[in-house]
């Protein structure tokens, strides 16, 4: 399975997971976890979601997801999951 | 499963503490390219350079933006040319330099290394040929990086190279003095060269390297820094902790992007270099990582102590990391692309004689410094000489990288751009050594290299 890491940091508003999910629905990707955190009206969300049955090259997804941030106004990165595993398993 | 406070931490160090993957450096063999005429062998070394190394730059760029860490450089080392060449018993090899040159552009990597020759316990005819076309060879072109190892533990040292280089540098710099000397920037010359480094500009592939190879560098001097602003209170313990953790944090993303390189580019994984490499970015810096164990600028008495202990503790928590760490691995204490180390120079806490003492315990040598362009060649071969023999008797790469700046005196500043940074002119000991470098011969091999 090919895993990914969603990050969504940015000021709260109306919307900004629905944006996400539907975009992710489109691709075929399939959210496996969401954690989130808001601290001061500051959104800090993370999602694990499952690449492998995407047609989409991840490079793809990475502009699409990078062009919605830029519309409503957050940062949103998607990262291949091994880099976490990386650092932070042994 | 990962949990959102790791990735913020790992997003953190990216976005904000300058954590970058520094270079992903393919080794190329060029000895199946010798050939007896210097046209063959030109076009050979380009057609199988620009063929292996075709989807490096793509490559890097696409594991970059995929696990969204920067991979700053891709470039490429290449067998000696001095070796790869000898077959044309060409008496210039400035062309074969402007081969390598297209080459490197015809691929967009930024920098290309391995012109280059080892003549730690003598010179053949090619070696001669190479070291000659040095100065004009850094001239003409733009990304073609060259080192010559003069000494190792086992042989001693080539003082007639190390004698010979003086003149070649001052030559160098002469050339390229409207650009600030930059040629000398792109020229190392070594003790103990590595065959596997993937940093520039002493990067070559060596002879006992397979066909092809991919070697990766790791940084991330800003990391280290910013741990250690919670560690002010602490004991040495730790401390050396908190460096350990992070170097390993730091190596793993190297490793990972290394094997990742390998298998995208279906070629063979060689070592990580598990470096603290600074660039003149603020916040990138090893001086830096000094004055937060506790000395008030890079230079101060303490220095040497807290780099021997950085470099340490480097060591310690990437090789842990890693199964294949090689090259130069350790902490590289440049002048010029260390904004730390160019603030301690222009306090006047640190001097070219701290730095060789800073040498002896850290990763590589006196690099990126930049002297007075009226500097004596035996001077500058004196201070090579000295830098080679901590080498040679501490069995370890030692490296000068020195660029005396034609036109330009202490108190002057150079820019040479880029990663490569800018400095002030360091003073240096203008007592004479010239009787020392005019003797003939090699330094014989210390004591200590007869381990058989």
């Amino acid at each position: 399975m090919k895993k990914g890491i969603i990050t969504v940091v940015g000021k709260d508003k109306v919307g900004i997971i629905a944006k996400v999910c539907s975009y992710l629905a489109d691709k075929q990707i399939n959210i496996m976890d969401i954690s989130q955190t808001i601290v001061h009206d500051y959104f800090n969300m993370m999602m694990v979601v499952d690449l492998s049955s995407s047609s989409s090259e991840v490079g793809e997804i990475i502009d699409g997801l990078t062009s919605i941030g830029d519309e409503i106004g957050v940062t949103i990165r998607l990262q291949l999951e091994d880099i976490f595993n990386s650092m932070h398993r042994i | 499963m990962i949990n959102l406070f790791e990735v913020n931490e790992t997003n953190n160090m990216i976005l904000n503490e300058n954590l970058d993957v520094r270079t992903i450096t393919m080794g190329i063999s060029l000895l199946d390219c010798a050939a007896a005429d210097m046209k063959s062998f030109n076009d050979r070394i380009y057609e199988k350079i620009t063929r292996y190394a075709e989807k490096l730059v793509q490559t890097g760029e696409d594991i970059s933006k995929e696990y969204g860490v920067p991979v700053v450089n891709k470039r490429i080392s290449v067998t000696p040319i001095a070796l790869a060449a000898a077959a044309t018993r060409a008496s210039d090899y400035v062309e074969v330099a402007r081969t390598l040159d297209r080459a490197a552009k015809a691929v967009g990597v930024n920098f290309i290394g391995g012109f280059s020759a080892l003549v730690h316990k003598g010179a053949t005819p090619s070696d001669l040929a190479l070291m000659n076309s040095i100065p004009e060879a850094l001239a003409v072109t733009e990304r073609v990086c060259s080192s010559v190892n003069v000494g190792s533990t086992k042989t001693g040292i080539n003082m007639d190279a190390v004698r010979l280089i003086g003149k070649l540098l001052l030559d160098t710099a002469e050339r390229t003095r409207n650009l600030d000397s930059i040629g000398c920037a792109k020229f190392v010359v070594f003790c103990n060269a590595p065959d596997d480094n993937p940093f520039m500009a002493g990067s070559f592939h060596g002879v006992g390297e397979p066909d092809v190879v991919v070697n990766v560098g790791v940084s991330g001097p800003g990391v280290v820094k910013k741990a250690l602003e919670n560690c002010r209170e602490s004991n040495f313990e730790e401390l050396c902790e908190t460096i350990k953790k992070t170097a390993f944090k730091i190596t793993r993303v190297g490793q990972l992007v290394a094997q990742e390189a390998s298998r995208r580019l279906d070629v063979p994984f060689g070592i990580i270099d598990l470096s603290l490499a600074p660039t003149p970015a603020i916040g990138d810096s090893i001086a830096d990582i000094l004055t937060e164990i506790g000395v008030e600028y890079a230079g101060a008495p303490g220095t040497t102590a807290a780099l021997a202990l950085l470099n340490d503790q480097v060591k310690k928590g990437g090789v842990m990391a890693s199964s294949y760490v090689g090259g130069l691995s350790g902490a590289f204490i440049p002048v010029s692309e260390d904004q730390g180390m160019i603030n301690a120079v222009a306090a006047g806490a640190l001097t070219l004689e701290k730095l060789e003492a800073m040498t002896c315990v850290c990763s590589v040598g006196l690099d990126m410094i930049a002297i007075p362009g009226d500097t004596k060649a035996s001077t500058i071969s004196g201070i090579i000489a000295d830098e080679m023999a901590i080498g040679m008797i501490n069995q370890k790469t030692t490296a000068v990288r020195i660029i005396p700046v034609a036109g330009k005196a202490v108190g002057d500043v150079v820019e040479f751009g880029g990663l490569l940074g800018y400095a002030p002119i360091m003073p240096v000991n203008n007592f004479d050594c010239s009787r020392l470098v005019n003797r003939a011969g090699r330094i014989p091999a210390p004591i200590h290299s007869f381990k058989n």
